[in-house]
């Protein structure tokens, strides 16, 4: 079916956080630190006062009251102590947009600086072990013996694999507009993954009762995980609009937003695996190097897919942090999964080399009869299926294994595989759905940011009340409407559409109004190794002149359970591969060793890929039964196709080239000097 | 944003009389409008010549005679462009997006300003933003910038794919202003950093770019190249327009090569062309002429991959042209 929101969004009507009309607005624009470490001696805002238009200047100068365990990312003004370049320490409001932007520049910040220290390195004196890392895995794991593992292994591999840091970079900026009522209470516009998380967080950060914060949400360009928990602009915006008697808008610009928002940590991962003569595992360990803040420990589960892929009498994987003068990292698409599937995926394929055997023949060989690290079962699990399934529609078969020998004039060709995995999980969510106006209105405080929520949770209603969808009208985006959970961790359509169906299920039932609370059905869900699973191939092309890679083609074969909606369905998929194949070959952000932040802060910097760089991305799902998973048999598909297809891309890389580019992105530049 | 003013000139003359300090033209404001939002650029007055009858693709006693106005698309479709200067046409749709180049402006895309990470951030500093300040990029993001003719104080690139096919055509750079109308032959208008990087051009204050002449084309046969890691809406990490005329004996007897994504200008090679006139046009000649030109390369520890690029890049092109 087609979107829900369609027409309002091409036609211009779909109202997103920073465009509410509200009378007597203000606008706050932040003033970020120059510095990575050290503190906010003195803040001199007078000159910026006197500038016109200019309402406030809020700083640590004189911190607004917030709560005393509000999250260090939001504390805004709280400490004189900087912890990164670009943190928010003053702000400026004033009556318009561009004021407070010519007032910000304005304020004379007086720092002490210390010396930074923002370089993640593997031998990084700091490293240590978190205790648990996202959202709640041990950090480390071991079964077996790895180092006997290793030294019966007729082949060993041995690599280390690094990516940079990445960010979501969402369409739509991160904004909000606060408003105050008379009554204490407060209302923001929000652009958010999840209007009742971010309704909580913003009460937490405020210290107020719930009942006294409404989030609303009704259209989100885009978040990418930076939108899944409660951004700084969104307090800033309430403070400000607190300390001015005025509703604020706070719109930040994309420059900002790489400061503030969150990005994907950077990793260095070293893989060892060994092998037997047939190509089955003795050993497998990933230990994976990452950062986090001096602000907070936000440890990225880098190493966990490989406690789900591939059977293995012994496995080890571990995590290690440093704490840098850095931004907090943050969840971005397939948090973990992303970056631990693109170097297990590429080490992988160096093993189907150093054996001689086909990438997806050693891969099915080694096949896990339970989950390797729960031994927990599967509660459905098809990777085989979508590793011959795509061999079959790619022309596996007729492949040479043979590295760098393919040509096409001055190009190379090569082709690659790689599987996907992502982990399928629902949580506590209520709805209601009642009749109104001849047909049915359902309720739940779902997000719709961008990926068809709002469709696909009407049909799910459609389809469970027996109605066609047109009679079905769906109210998401507003933390006043039944609670749910976050647009996150691909768990969105599972949880709140189990809402949908057990209120239209009490509908049907009671004739006028059916009301659910999942947390029960949800607390009672048994104990299973739930994922969805895919296989991803591509076939690239690299200049042997310039360097230059091209993806000719990109194909994803997914078992996810059923789908809910065909075209919902591969949007997500092939915007996930498309936003892979732009970490494969483009996306990074470079922090700045001098004077610490980040660098190529701007969509013109940053490459994602073009329409052009992307001619021919197909996706494609296997029919696949699971009725232990929700009322809708579904798993979550938002984050697996960006799941492999790094690797993959890289594998292919290797096989146009004969050489193996171990850091991300894969430029051009890394082709040339490698003079294969 | 600061407060400036904004007027429309009414004829060039009247722009140039128009000019004062802190002044800056406006063209398509693809490139100006972007660098006031990011503080780099902070006119008090902006003078409009956007819409001055300087839009005309014109054919003048076997020249062609391009309006500084005309837009980036217009250039590239005009039928006597595709027909004459196909590397011109090919080089300015390599550039920028479809929607850049239907706003931007001849003189605007010869006249855009580098787009050095360090640059283009206030916080930052830069010698060419701030003359004195420092260059951080020498130790810094360097990927993308110069490894020809950067000097200690600057090493950024121009980031422009038509001044690199108006260098190789030697095209002319109509100029007014206060000292009067000069003819600037590319790719002369741009200049090397030294000690002045705040200076990308030879222009005066004041100066107006009113249009670009062609001379007739030269002989041969010729291609504009990119590489860039992205395929479309990316700067070149190197690009090259060249034109090569093989005589009947299979000696080269006229070649251009200019290179773009290595320099603070559009670079000529004119070591390569030298060396190149009267030899065999085979590869190996090729190979030597990019060699001898890459020998004044002095790359920075992480852009050291173009000059492997350039020279096959070179190499390469001259072959696809060569009979």
């Amino acid at each position: 079916m087609n979107r829900v929101e369609g027409r309002v969004k091409v036609t211009g009507l779909a109202t997103y956080a920073a465009e509410y009309p509200v009378e007597g607005v203000a606008y706050a624009y932040p003033v970020q630190s120059l510095i990575a470490k050290g503190r906010v001696a003195r803040v001199d805002a007078a000159a910026a006062l006197d500038l016109p238009g200019v309402l406030a200047v809020l700083s640590v100068a004189d911190p607004p009251e917030l709560a005393e365990d509000a999250d260090a990312e939001l504390a805004l003004f709280q400490r004189r102590e900087v912890a990164y370049r670009g943190q928010i320490i003053a702000a400026v409001v004033a009556e318009t947009y561009d004021q407070a932007r010519a007032a910000a520049d304005a304020v004379r910040v007086e720092y002490e600086p210390a010396d930074h220290d923002v370089s993640l390195r593997a031998d990084h004196p700091g490293l240590y072990r978190p205790e648990v890392v996202n959202p709640n895995f041990p950090s480390d794991t071991e079964q077996g013996d790895l180092e006997a593992g290793l030294a019966q292994a007729a082949a060993v591999v041995d690599v280390t694999y690094t990516t940079p840091v990445l960010h979501n970079n969402a369409m739509e900026p991160h904004a909000a507009l606060a408003v105050w009522d008379a009554e204490g209470t407060l209302l923001v516009y929000d652009s958010t993954q999840g209007a009742t998380t971010d309704r909580d967080m913003i009460a937490k950060t405020l210290g107020l009762p719930r009942g006294r914060v409404r989030v609303v949400a009704r259209h989100v360009g885009g978040g990418f995980g930076s939108k899944g928990t409660t951004r700084p602009h969104a307090v800033l915006a309430a403070l400000a609009a607190r300390v001015t008697d005025r509703p604020v808008k706070v719109a930040l610009t994309r420059q900002q937003m790489y400061d503030v928002t969150g990005y994907r940590t950077p990793t260095i991962q070293r893989l060892r695996l060994g092998a037997d003569g047939e190509g089955r595992l003795t050993a497998l360990e990933h230990v994976a190097y990452e950062q986090s803040s001096t602000l907070k420990e936000f440890a990225e589960q880098t190493a966990v897919p490989a406690r789900v892929m591939y059977a293995t009498p012994a496995l080890r994987t571990a995590h290690r942090l440093v704490r840098l003068d850095v931004a907090t990292p943050s969840w971005m698409r397939a948090p973990g999964e992303c970056p631990g599937m693109y170097a297990l995926e590429s080490a992988m394929d160096e093993l189907a080399c150093a054996t001689g055997i086909d990438p997806v023949e050693l891969r099915l060989r080694n096949e896990p009869e339970t989950e390797p690290g729960s031994g927990l079962p599967f509660s459905s699990r098809d990777l085989a299926g979508c590793l011959r399934e795509g061999a079959r529609r790619f022309g596996w078969e007729r492949r040479d294994p043979e590295p760098g020998v393919r040509r096409d004039g001055e190009w190379l060709i090569g082709t690659g595989v790689a599987a996907s995995t992502y982990p399928s999980k629902r949580s506590p969510c209520q709805a209601v759905a009642c009749v109104r106006d001849g047909g049915f209105l359902v309720q739940v405080a779902a997000a719709d940011i961008g990926t068809g929520a709002r469709t696909a949770l009407t049909r799910i209603a459609a389809e469970t009340l027996g109605v066609a969808p047109d009679r079905v009208h769906v109210e998401l985006g507003d933390s006043d409407l039944p609670a749910a959970p976050v647009a996150g961790g691909s768990m969105g359509t599972a949880s709140w559409g189990s809402a949908v169906v057990r209120a239209c299920e009490e509908l049907k039932k009671d004739g006028r109004e059916g009301r659910a609370d999942t947390a029960e059905e949800v607390g009672q869900d048994s104990e299973l190794a739930r994922h969805a699973f895919g296989a991803q191939f591509a076939e690239v092309r690299v200049s042997a002149v310039t360097g230059e890679i091209r993806v000719s083609r990109l194909l994803g074969v997914f078992a996810a359970g059923r789908i809910v909606d065909a075209r919902l369905a591969r949007s997500q998929f092939i915007g996930g591969m498309t936003m892979g194949l732009g970490m494969a070959l483009m996306e990074e952000t470079l922090t700045d060793e001098e004077f610490g932040g980040f660098l190529r802060r701007d969509l013109a910097q940053y490459h994602i890929p073009a329409c052009a760089d992307v001619p021919d991305v197909e996706a494609v799902w296997l029919e696949e039964e699971d009725e232990r998973l929700n009322p809708m048999g579904s798993k979550g598909i938002g984050e697996i196709g960006i799941v492999g297809t790094a690797a993959a891309i890289g594998n292919a890389v290797h096989h146009a080239t004969g050489h193996r580019v171990r850091e991300l992105p894969i430029t051009p530049a890394k082709i040339v000097m490698a003079r294969f | 944003m600061r407060p400036f003013d904004y007027a429309r000139a009414a004829s060039a003359a009247d722009a140039v009389r128009r000019y004062r300090p802190g002044t800056m033209y406006l063209g398509g404001g693809t490139n100006l409008v972007d660098l006031m939002r990011l503080g780099v650029a902070r006119p008090e007055h902006l003078l409009d010549v956007s819409r001055l009858p300087l839009d005309a693709v014109e054919e003048v006693r076997g020249r062609l005679r391009v309006g500084a106005a005309v837009r980036n698309t217009d250039l590239a479709v005009h039928p006597l462009v595709r027909a004459r200067y196909p590397m011109l046409a090919r080089a300015v749709l390599t550039g920028a997006s479809g929607q850049i180049r239907n706003m931007a402006t001849v003189a605007g895309n010869l006249l855009q300003r580098t787009r050095c990470a360090y640059f283009q951030d206030v916080s930052r500093p830069c010698n060419k933003r701030r003359p004195g300040s420092g260059c951080p990029a020498i130790e810094g993001d360097h990927s993308n910038l110069a490894v020809l003719g950067h000097s200690g104080a600057c090493v950024a690139t121009h980031p422009s794919d038509m001044a690199v096919a108006l260098a190789a055509l030697e095209a002319e750079v109509h100029v007014t202003g206060p000292g009067g109308d000069r003819i600037i032959p590319m790719p002369g208008l741009h200049r090397l950093p030294g000690d002045a990087p705040e200076r990308d051009t030879v222009l005066e204050p004041g100066d107006l770019v009113t249009a670009v002449e062609l001379p007739p084309p030269p002989p041969g046969a010729s291609l504009y190249r990119k590489v860039r890691e992205r395929a479309s809406f990316a700067f070149a990490l190197v690009s090259i327009a060249a034109v090569l005329d093989v005589a009947a004996d299979g000696t080269v007897a006229g070649c251009r090569i200019a290179l773009g994504g290595l320099a603070h200008a559009p670079w000529r090679a004119e070591r390569a062309e030298r060396e190149l006139i009267g030899r065999p046009a085979t590869g190996g000649a090729f190979l030597a002429a990019a060699e001898s030109e890459l020998e004044q390369a002095r790359p920075l520890p992480r852009n050291a991959y173009k000059v492997p690029m350039a020279r096959d890049l070179i190499v390469n092109t001259l072959e696809e042209l060569a009979p």
